[in-house]
Parts: C-alpha cells; structure tokens; sequence
C-alpha cells in the first residue's frame, strides 16, 4: 500500500501523520498532549464552554480562534433548549472523530471518498439521572452509529476503513473503556 | 544455531538453565500441541519423519524431537547452567553463570520470547478471593475450582484454555481484545499451508510495511488437533462461553469490558475474508467456502459483578525476560533494539527466536534454520574481521 504513488486526495496529509509517528517513537514524552476547555454557567442549565489553548509536542499551542459552544438542555426536561444536551456533544465528538478516521484511514490506503455520512443514536434511560432507578446508569446504554460512503472501493473495503477508523479514534475509545476522572473544587 | 555454528567450524557452547527443551518441559500445559502441522517442523539436518506429517506434535513428542536433534548435530550443550550476566568487557562479553564464567566475541541470545507471562496492571485491582492464574501456572482443568472462569485474551492461548474449561463443564467469560482469526483448514489444506504458498513465512524484516505492528501481531486463532478443527470464537459462543469486550478497570467487585467487542470481531472477519480472497486469487480459484462472521450478542455485557467467579485466567501474552542482560541494549518499553536479530549498539550480540525477527516465519520452528545462516553469516564476518 503506498501513498505516493496515490492519486486519491481526501484532504489529508497523511504523510505528516507519518513522520510524526516516527518522530514521536523516538521522543515519546512529545507525544503527550492535553486538551483543555473552559465552561461557565449562564442560568439555569445553560452553559457556555470556551476552547482555546492546548499543549503537545513539549509546547502550548492556540487554536487559530476561540471556539465556543453553548449547552442547555430541553424543554422536555424543563429547559430552555437554548443549545444541544451535553450529551449530544458526544455525539458530535464520536461521529466527527470517526469520520475523520474514514478520511484519514482511505487517504493511506489510496482510497478516493466521494461522499461520507455518519448517522448517530445514543439509547438512554432517564430514570439513572433522575435518580429514580439505582439499578440504571446514567450514561448511554447503548450507542448506534450507520455510515454511508462512496468511494472507489468495494464494500469489504470501505467496512475495513470504518473498522480501523474505530480501532484508532480517541473517542471511541475513550466511550468504550473506562477512564478516570477527578474533579476537584478550588 | 548451533549447528550452523558447527558447520562453519566456529568453537562455541550452549548454556542450557535446565535440561534442553526445558520451557516445553515445564512451562506449558498438558493438552498443548503445536500451532504447525509436523512436516513444518523441520530445523537445519532433521526435519519430521514420522507417519502424520498433517498432524500436530504435543508437547512430549516435541520434546523428543529436540532431544533428538541436540544429539543428532551434537550440539556442545552445558545443561543445568543458569546464566546470572551477560556484560561487556572491552570487544567481548562476559557470561558470568553459576558454573563458572565464560568470555566470549560473541553472544547469541536464544533464550526464548515467551520467559515471563504478562499480566495487566489492573490485575491488582481484582479482589484477593479470586484465583489468578497464568499459563505458565496452568497446567489442566481440575487444578481450577469448579466455579466461573474469566479468560482474559482471545488469542490462541486463550481460546485453547477456554475450550478445555468449557468442555470440562465450567462456566466460562471470556474477555475478547484484537485478535487474529484463522481457520485450520481451507480447500483441504493446513492454513499453514496456504501461508507458506503465498509466501507470507518468508516476508523479511526490512520489507514490511510496518514492522512494529508486524513484530506484536497476536497469535492466529489456532489449535492443532488430530481432528484439525477450527477454533473460533463462536466455537466457543457454541459450547456456552459468554464473550465480553477488553477488560478495561476493575472496581471492588465490578469488572468493567470495552464496548468494542463488534469492531475487533469484525476487524477479524475482514482480515481473515482478505486473507481467503488472497489465496483464491493467488490459486486462480473461484471463491471457496467463507466461515461465518463472528457472533457477537446484540448487547454484550460491560459490567460484570465477579462476585460469581473463581478464577481469572491471564491469555494476555508473553515476555521476554532480559534481567540477566547488563548490557544497555533495551528500548523504553523493554524490548531489545535490534535490526534482524543484530542487536543494535552491541557488536557481537546476537538474538534469536523473536516474533518477525528477520521473517515472519522467525518464531516458528521452521524459521530457525535462515534465521541463524543470516546471522552466522554476519558473525563469522565480525570474527575474522571482514567488514559486515
């Protein structure tokens, strides 16, 4: 499988992803990297989160702007339904990480997209939230995603991009396997 | 190695902790045969010569075989020499053992890939009432208590101590990561066969498209049976076993399994339909018989209460073990750096009989025999001085 001789061009540099890869294998502690956002409530459950500043490869970096994103939650639940649930917000991150990983993914193997949808669902049970069911959890039970892809490639193909797609996303991973969190209060 | 060492008249010993074939004697478990059907087994001078070559040697009659070879090429073996050092003095290297010291231009390590059995650090999280065993411990059914048996790892270790378990009546989780699905036979041959056809035993090091990943693919999903079954995971599904995701984090009596399970599945049932495709194309076949995708229950558990169980059972790997080793020739992650078995940074040091060392083939018995003409090669260069 080689790159070069490729004529696909989704738009991604993998040969960059590359020579990070090797580079980093020799100075692992530059491959550790933090992610940060700022949130702030505004009233009721409505919140505002600021993303700006990062740190990798042994430095700080900026994004090129501040991104901000509001959450509230809906009128179902008492809201205001001034922005998405924070919950959906996972479902942004799942969906946009994989799909990155499709392009990422075909660009390597010389496969040409023409078009990529991904199609998310998220099953929850309220009654873990509302404290009204201790046997129920609050998070997602279950997480369904459907893509649709053309692309110069037969379907095994295109099944294997999704699949490796998903063996190198952060965010699969990161809702499939448990993590540690602490929050603290100053 | 050895015996090529022999052949070219170079003066050596082999330092043996034990007796030869010491691991196979006491390291695996009773029911264990060869991935590799018997007339794979070949090393350099003596290849299988008995009346199955499509089967499967256990671990007895392998033993036998070795013994044999050692005599056949009369290798200068000192067995029950446990080396304690080996370190660099000057150009050579000192082998300091309990039976005296030796020193030496060149060192061959050939002291196995599989010294230490690998245990997730989330091991120490499991609550003290559970067994915890490895398969260097295991050694059959009845050494476990009756109850529950979480199998962590689905390569073939796993799946083959999971079988035995199910069949001995237990019940049986097992905790499923990436693996490497493969069926004993396709169109009447050995997959080993179809391997070897295609040429994939003989793929080098430095040819490779990505050798890390290469070096640490699992094992294929094989047994070695008299009756060459195929040993999947809905095999196991079949005789009752429950199949879980990765087991991520234990906390108090909760097991808690990555949600990936679908996905390794599948990333296994589409490699495993290339490498079909690979060989029906190669032969100018139409396509043969494709195995059923792997089942995977709509809703597999990601939490577990082990209150239930009894004993974990540890399939996740092996390691080398380099403690003795004093010379600085380890990577971060413990490895040895070495470029096809020419340790890197240590002239004179040599290792053998790692996964894809120099060829895929270079953890197999068969693969013995390039490997160490490569190496020999280059390490009679060093001591005569030619330029390698």
């Amino acid at each position: 499988m080689s790159t070069t001789e490729s004529a696909a061009d989704n738009g991604v540099n993998v040969q960059a992803l590359l020579d990070a890869r090797n580079a980093l294998t020799d100075a692992p502690e530059a491959a550790e990297f933090t992610w940060r956002a700022t949130n702030e409530w505004l009233r009721g459950t409505h919140s505002k989160t600021t993303i700006q500043q990062y740190s990798g490869l042994g430095a700080d970096h900026e994004h090129k702007s501040v991104f901000s994103y509001n959450a509230d939650h809906p009128e179902v639940f008492a809201s205001e339904d001034l922005a998405p649930t924070p919950v959906e917000f996972l479902l942004v991150g799942l969906a946009s990480c994989l799909t990155a990983g499709v392009a990422a993914v075909a660009q390597n193997r010389g496969i040409q997209l023409e078009s990529v949808k991904a199609t998310v669902e998220g099953d929850m049970n309220i009654l873990g939230i509302l404290g009204a069911d201790p046997e129920v959890r609050n998070g997602y039970k279950n997480i369904r995603v459907n893509f649709e892809i053309e692309a110069d490639a037969d379907a095994d193909d295109i099944a294997a991009l999704v699949a490796q797609s998903q063996k190198r996303s952060a965010v699969f991973d990161a809702l499939t396997n448990p993590t540690n969190v602490t929050v603290t209060v100053s | 190695m050895s015996r090529v060492l022999s052949e070219q008249s170079i003066e050596h010993v082999v330092l043996e902790r034990g007796e030869v074939a010491n691991t196979w004697k006491t390291e695996r478990w009773d029911s264990l045969r060869l991935l590799t059907p018997n007339w794979l087994t070949r090393l350099p001078g003596l290849e299988y010569d008995g009346e199955d070559p499509d089967g499967f040697m256990a671990v007895d009659e392998l033993v036998a075989f070795l013994e044999r070879y050692a005599s056949h090429v009369e290798a200068p073996v000192r067995t029950g020499v446990t080396v304690t050092s080996v370190s660099r003095v000057e150009d050579e290297y000192l082998v300091e053992t309990d039976a005296g010291r030796w020193q030496a231009p060149a060192v061959v390590l050939a002291s196995g890939p599989f010294n230490r059995a690998h245990v997730p650090a989330v091991a120490a999280e499991l609550p003290a009432r559970l067994d915890q065993l490895t398969p260097v411990d295991y050694k059959r059914p009845d050494q476990l208590k009756p109850g529950r048996v979480l199998v962590v790892g689905a390569s073939a270790t796993g799946l083959q101590l999971a079988d035995e378990l199910l069949r001995s009546g237990r019940e049986v989780t097992v905790a499923v990561g990436e693996h490497v699905r493969m069926p004993r036979t396709y169109r009447g041959r050995d997959i080993m066969y179809w391997l070897d056809e295609l040429g994939r035993h003989d793929e080098r090091y430095d040819e490779v498209d990505d050798l890390v990943r290469a070096r640490h693919v699992p094992s294929p999903q094989l047994v070695g049976t008299p009756d060459r079954v195929d040993l999947d995971l809905n095999a196991l599904t079949d005789r009752g076993a429950e199949l879980v995701g990765r087991l991520g984090a234990v906390n108090g009596t909760t097991a808690a399994f990555a949600g990936s399970l679908r996905n390794v599945c599948n990333l296994a049932d589409l490699k495993l339909k290339r490498l079909l495709n690979t060989i029906d194309q190669q032969g100018g076949f139409d396509a043969g018989p494709r195995p059923e995708p792997t089942r995977v229950s709509d809703d597999p558990r990601v939490l577990i209460d082990l209150a239930g169980y009894d004993t974990v059972l540890w399939a996740t790997g092996f390691r080398a073990d380099y403690t003795w080793l004093d010379v600085d020739v380890l990577d971060r992650k413990g490895e040895i750096r070495h470029a096809g078995g020419v340790v890197k940074d240590a002239p004179g040091l040599y290792r053998v009989g790692l996964n894809f060392l120099r060829r895929r083939k270079s953890s197999f018995i068969h693969g013995a025999e390039d490997d160490a003409r490569d190496l020999v090669e280059h390490l009679a260069a060093r001591l005569t001085g030619s330029p390698v």
